[in-house]
């Protein structure tokens, strides 16, 4: 389907038949606002998290804690950082292959294909529409109907595979207790770390098609006790989704920056216990 | 405590019309309804208005307020400063007929378009047995009262009104879910709500939610989750490949 | 008349509520070819409203509940007014019809065990209204509204035409109806869009047009509810019975202004909320009725037991019904123990938990919070009496609903004689679907068995066009013309004042010249603009149907000297047994030289039907007493108890 050459002046709210009001839109509040910074937000990730990703640097410290970023390290390259790759290496060590080349592509797919930040960036980037009630500048439109937004419905299989992430980087977090030769140790960037996957966690389980998988798709919940109390447990995590997608960005970033502020030196982690 | 306000109320028809400048009374407590049958009573008589209830429970005084699709009957003069202008349009998303009421039969041509309820067959009134955990999906849904402010402000149809066609609007995707989800319906409208309803149009920007003056949380509990369904029906991953091939190429 | 469109079904359905929708169903799945006609759009109609629930024996709740305990239940509240073969009729079927619902799609709140739940309310004895959460109508009203569609979507399967045989003419008023030799033909009416005029052929009329509350000015009805059919009914020669009955609903909202009179759901005080004055005293204690005594809780410490353990505790006098409640709360503002604004307090924040509140009232909470400021979980509501329910209405056949004129069918709340002289609350929804149906089938029945359909004359048509018409035209040189607004607004005032809660001889006969002064004036209205969606017409048109039921109401208020239910005399305070067999009629004889805009309206009292024996024996002669004369209860297996007065004090 083709559109239609048409007068670009009488589409949208100025189709013929309509109330011929003449400003596209009468919202006097500050609707641009939210898209804005949405956009900035976004970008900030973006640019922190490749510079990151390809720095091959600081992403290991004090012979424990591995930064999500670098997580599982599985590149040739881990061995500058005895004690990182917990998983064995056999990616080559190429600058333009981060170490953690294994997940971080379905991280980054699993959150774009997230139904909160299609949302986000429909709305911030595409502009589709930038804020409810006023116009967007494109002809035409399909939504995700058609090739390459179709592929939209295929983020249950990131959901999947972010699950399995996941559960790496809770191990990262738990392996961090261990210190190669003080055994058990508690520092600060334990803490860092724990904090970090527990919201992970908030933020994956809590995805829709977690949500739709737990029960969602049931028809008689009193069937399945089990799988109805679960979905209630994701439904009420669900609520928050939108909440989880920014805090984590921000807790990774912090987090990343904390293992990297140690591994260069620039800070020193601070024992609470051992 | 009252005050003259100022009000911009849109008055014309299909052919025309102009926003006009109103300095009326305004008093304690009032919604903007109140105030646009003060205008009707003493300086516009045959204003149109579309009203009912005006207590926010039968969804007929649908228009926008300062641009936002809003309840009239439940829009209270108090969130506005007095010296604000008060801007009053119809519904942009549909028709307009006269002043500030509009032709909604696109909504009435969607809902007859949804395969209705349909029961198992062979039970008898009465013999009915399904939990309150069973049903509550869909009462939410039915807590709708058509007011059809998520269809207007959706930019599906709002922008594109060549996607009326084929596009039902969150309330008729909705209902599909509130069917889908109803524990004693029989029917299967799940591949029907992709290819004939066009949920796949609906890019979950959640301006249905934000508008909907009976909170119902229509993208996250309705239309997600029935992409969801129509994800497990359709996109297998290979399936998809072979129908996303096939499709570009013809 | 060259811009007016005809269609012709077998059935025309005057109404879109509860009522009108039902008839239509039945009607269509009698294979007529069946139309609705709307004021408003599909499914706003004032069902729409109803928020507590439909009052049905099941016993999904209570295993005792049985339609004659529903039966009696719905006589006392009426104070035996009622007519009995309809209260029979409704308590017998109204299960069957909440029921239906649910194969049609409907989905109320369940039990534990997967029924219907069922909430108390007044006058009931037990938990017996199916509802979901507060905004039962809503549900009521679409489920309806979907089936019609499933119908249409069937014909649409078998003919490729949703609107083959059943049609829905949304924003469209009927104003007229059209007769032949005294039996139906058709109706005439404008679509509100664009006001071009359109006639119906039908040999059935169904009205199902709702009620009269928009001729007071605190009411809890919508602008739609001017009376229309009972004055349809009237100039088509049917009569009206009980017009003196009007409901006030106990509680309104009352503040802000803007909002007054917007219903409180009984739900509040079903699920715990009491009623308190300013001295925080639960007032409702002391306004136990003789009739009543022994039936209510005397403490509040029973009656707080009673939500919990109701076998061996009596109910709270929050409870009683309706009329008695609104009398209480008017008492008690008007000797100076009222709140603020001029009302009680309903206070269900210091008896239930926040949450709990929040779902099973999430209506009220919203319309608190949103339009007066007021969060219910957090302090106590300020309510008042407002206009709600008029119990009069055309006079039909119980079991078929036509009225006097053949081919005239009415139900719903333009119905009368359900109710008596008090509706319990929840009774109007399951009378709605009871009744509904049976005018559907009554009219089918009378479709079928017509011989020769009557014809609509093309010389009625034109008298009809002609009054719709009318208000466009300018007055007489001279003569002042007047604002439809400003006579609606001084209707609504001096209904309100005169013909309020309570009445006096003095102030119905002022309210009858006040009446008569009106009339003369609507002659003078001229409306302004085109007949394209014009508010001002439409008001001015509905403006002749308040006026002439307005004077039912006045004129058989004026003429019963008792009180009882929603007809409060000051001058006659007691119920007398004398006028509990007589029942008020309305019509109109349409004389020479009478005013063709607003017909009078003249009432005459007739004698009821007396009660069937065996419905009779259901009720304890000990009660029967205090409502019937002595010669009335010859019947009663138990006879009359030896020794006592004959009845009626209260
Ligand atoms: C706020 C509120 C709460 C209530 N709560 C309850 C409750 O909890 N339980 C209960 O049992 N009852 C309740 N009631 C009462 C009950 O809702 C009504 O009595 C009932 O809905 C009336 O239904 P109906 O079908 O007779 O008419 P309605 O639903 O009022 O419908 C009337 C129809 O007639 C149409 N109409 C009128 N005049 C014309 C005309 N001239 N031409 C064409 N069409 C016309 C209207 O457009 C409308 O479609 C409540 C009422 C109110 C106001
Ligand atoms: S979420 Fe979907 S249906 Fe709702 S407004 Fe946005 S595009 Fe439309
Ligand atoms: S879903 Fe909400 S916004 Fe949409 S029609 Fe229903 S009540 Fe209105
Ligand atoms: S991760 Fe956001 S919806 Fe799945
Ligand atoms: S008038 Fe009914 S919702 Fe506003």
């Amino acid at each position: 389907m083709t559109a239609p050459a048409r007068d670009v002046g009488s589409r949208g709210v100025d189709s013929p038949g309509r109330a011929a009001v003449g400003a596209r839109t009468l919202r006097t509040d500050r609707w641009w606002l939210p898209p804005a910074a949405t956009t900035i937000g976004i970008l900030i990730f973006l640019v922190y998290a490749t510079v990151r990703a390809f720095q091959q640097q600081y992403f290991f410290a004090d012979e424990r804690y591995l930064t999500p970023f670098y997580s599982p390290c599985v590149s040739y390259g881990c061995a500058s950082e005895p004690g990182s790759a917990h998983f064995g290496m056999f990616l080559p060590d190429h600058p333009l292959i981060p170490y953690a080349a294994l997940s971080l592509p379905f991280l980054l797919l699993f959150r774009l294909t997230c139904y909160y930040y299609r949302k986000a960036y429909y709305r911030s980037f595409a502009l589709a529409p930038a804020a409810c009630a006023v116009p967007e500048p494109h002809a035409t439109y399909h939504g995700e109907t058609r090739f390459p937004l179709i592929l939209q419905n295929s983020h249950r299989y990131f959901f999947y595979l972010a699950v399995v992430i996941s559960v790496i980087n809770t191990y990262d977090a738990i392996v961090a207790f261990r210190h190669p030769t003080d055994g058990f140790v508690v520092g600060v960037g334990n803490l860092v770390l724990l904090a970090n996957v527990t919201l992970l966690w908030c933020y994956t389980l809590s995805c829709h098609s977690c949500r739709h998988v737990m029960g969602g798709r049931l028809t008689h919940f009193s069937k399945h006790p089990v799988r109805y109390r679960l979905w209630t447990w994701v439904s009420a995590l669900n609520t928050r989704h939108a909440t989880f997608a920014w805090i984590t960005l921000g807790t990774l970033i912090l987090t990343d920056l904390y293992v990297a502020l140690v591994a260069s030196g620039t800070i020193t982690d601070l024992r609470l216990i051992g | 405590m009252s005050y003259t306000g100022q009000f911009r109320v849109w008055r014309g028809d299909a052919d025309g019309g102009a926003l006009a400048d109103f300095r009326v009374e305004v008093n304690e407590g009032e919604v903007v309804l109140d105030v646009l049958h003060r205008l009707q009573a003493t300086q516009a008589p045959d204003l149109a208005v579309r009203w009912n209830c005006k207590a926010g429970k039968c969804g007929s005084c649908s228009a926008e307020i300062n641009g936002k699709p809003r309840l009239l009957c439940m829009t209270r003069m108090s969130v506005f400063e007095h010296d604000e202008v008060v801007t009053v349009t119809p519904m942009r998303t549909f028709p307009v007929i006269r002043d500030l009421v509009t032709d909604v039969s696109y909504n009435y041509t969607k809902a007859r378009e949804i395969p209705s309820f349909t029961p198992p067959a062979g039970l008898a009134p009465g013999e009915y047995r399904m939990g309150q955990a069973d049903v509550g999906r869909s009462q939410e849904f039915r807590k709708c009262i058509e007011c059809f402010l998520c269809q207007d402000t959706c930019h599906v149809v709002r922008d594109h009104e060549e996607n009326k066609e084929s596009f039902a609007g969150p309330r008729f995707l909705m209902r599909i879910a509130e069917l889908e989800m109803h524990p004693l319906d029989v029917a299967d409208r799940v591949s029907a709500a992709q290819d004939e309803h066009g949920l796949g149009r609906c890019n979950i920007t959640k301006c249905c939610t934000d508008v909907c003056p009976e909170g119902i949380k229509i993208t996250d509990n309705a239309l997600i989750p029935m992409k969801e369904r129509v994800a497990d029906r359709r996109y297998d991953p290979l399936v998809w490949l072979g129908r996303t091939i096939s499709r570009r190429r013809d | 008349m060259t811009d007016t469109e005809r269609h012709e079904y077998d059935v025309l359905v005057i109404g879109a509520g509860g009522a009108g929708l039902r008839a239509a169903i039945e009607a269509a799945e009698h294979g007529l070819r069946t139309a609705i006609v709307c004021k408003s759009l599909f499914g706003k109609a004032h069902t729409v409203m109803a928020e507590g629930g439909c009052a049905a024996a099941m016993g999904n709740v209570n295993e005792n509940d049985s339609w004659q305990v529903h039966f009696r239940d719905t006589m006392r509240g009426g104070k035996f007014l009622n007519n009995w073969r309809m209260a029979e009729l409704h308590a017998k079927e109204a299960p069957d019809r909440v029921w239906e619902l649910e194969t049609y799609g409907a989905l109320f709140d369940r039990t534990k065990d997967g029924r219907i739940s069922q909430r108390h309310f007044g006058g009931h004895s037990y938990a017996r209204l199916a509802h979901v959460g507060d905004r039962t109508g809503l549900e009521l009203i679409r489920t309806l509204q979907q089936r019609i569609v499933a119908l249409q979507q069937e014909d649409y399967a078998e003919t490729g035409d949703y609107e083959a045989r059943l049609r829905v003419f949304a924003e469209c008023t009927v104003t007229e109806l059209l007769t032949e030799g005294g039996a139906i033909a058709g109706a005439l009416g404008y679509w509100r869009e664009s006001g071009r005029l359109l006639v119906f052929s039908a040999p059935a009329v169904v009205l199902a047009t709702g009620g009269i509350g928009k001729s007071f000015q605190v009411t809890s009805n919508s602008w739609e509810y001017t009376g229309d059919g009972h004055a349809l009914a009237l100039r088509a020669g049917a009569e009206l019975i009980d017009m003196e009955f009007v409901q006030f609903h106990p509680t309104g909202m009352v503040w802000p202004p803007s909002v007054k009179g917007i219903l409180v759901t009984e739900g509040v005080r079903g699920d715990g909320g009491v009623l308190k004055n300013a001295d925080g005293k639960r007032f409702m204690f002391d306004y136990v009725p003789a009739v009543f005594k022994g039936q209510y809780a005397e403490s509040e410490e029973e009656a707080d037991r009673w939500y919990a353990d109701q076998e061996n505790n009596r109910r709270t006098p929050d409870l009683l019904p309706r009329d008695e409640v609104a009398r209480a709360i008017n008492t008690e503002v008007k000797e100076g123990r009222g709140s603020p604004h001029g009302g009680v307090y309903l206070d269900i924040a210091s008896r239930m938990k926040p949450e709990e509140i929040k779902r099973r009232l999430p209506s009220m909470y919203h319309q608190f919070k949103e339009l007066a400021d007021v969060d219910i979980t957090a302090e106590p509501m300020e309510v008042g009496p407002t206009c709600h329910y008029v119990m009069g209405g055309i006079h039909v056949d119980p079991d078929t609903g036509q009225s006097r004129v053949p081919g005239l069918f009415a139900a719903g709340e333009c119905a009368g004689g359900m109710h008596g002289s008090n509706r319990l609350g929840g009774n109007s929804l399951s009378d709605l679907l009871v009744f509904g149906r049976r005018a559907g089938l009554g009219a089918a029945d009378y479709v079928a068995g017509l011989g020769r359909r009557p014809v609509v004359r093309d010389a009625e048509i034109d008298a009809a066009a002609e009054m719709t018409l009318a208000p466009f035209a300018p007055t007489a040189p001279g003569v002042a013309s007047e604002n439809p607004y400003t006579l609606h607004a001084e209707l609504q005032r001096m209904m309100n004042d005169l013909v309020g809660i309570i009445r006096t001889e003095a102030e119905m006969a002022a309210a009858l010249d006040r009446l008569g002064e009106l009339r003369e004036r609507l002659h003078d209205v001229v409306v302004e603009g085109h007949r394209q969606y014009n508010p001002g017409w439409h008001l001015a048109l509905d403006l002749r149907n308040m006026l002439m039921v307005s004077e039912a109401v006045a004129a058989s208020a004026l003429m019963r000297t008792e009180s009882r239910g929603g007809h409060t005399r000051e001058d006659h305070p007691g119920l007398d047994p004398q006028w509990r067999h007589r029942v008020l009629r309305s019509r109109c004889p349409r004389g020479p030289g009478d005013d063709a805009v607003v017909p009078r309206v003249v009432v005459e009292p007739a004698e009821r039907v007396p009660m069937r024996e065996d419905l009779l024996a259901l009720f304890d002669v000990a009660e029967l007493e205090k409502y019937y004369t002595t010669p009335e209860l010859a019947g009663h297996p138990a006879g009359h108890s030896a020794g006592s007065p004959q009845g009626g004090t209260a």
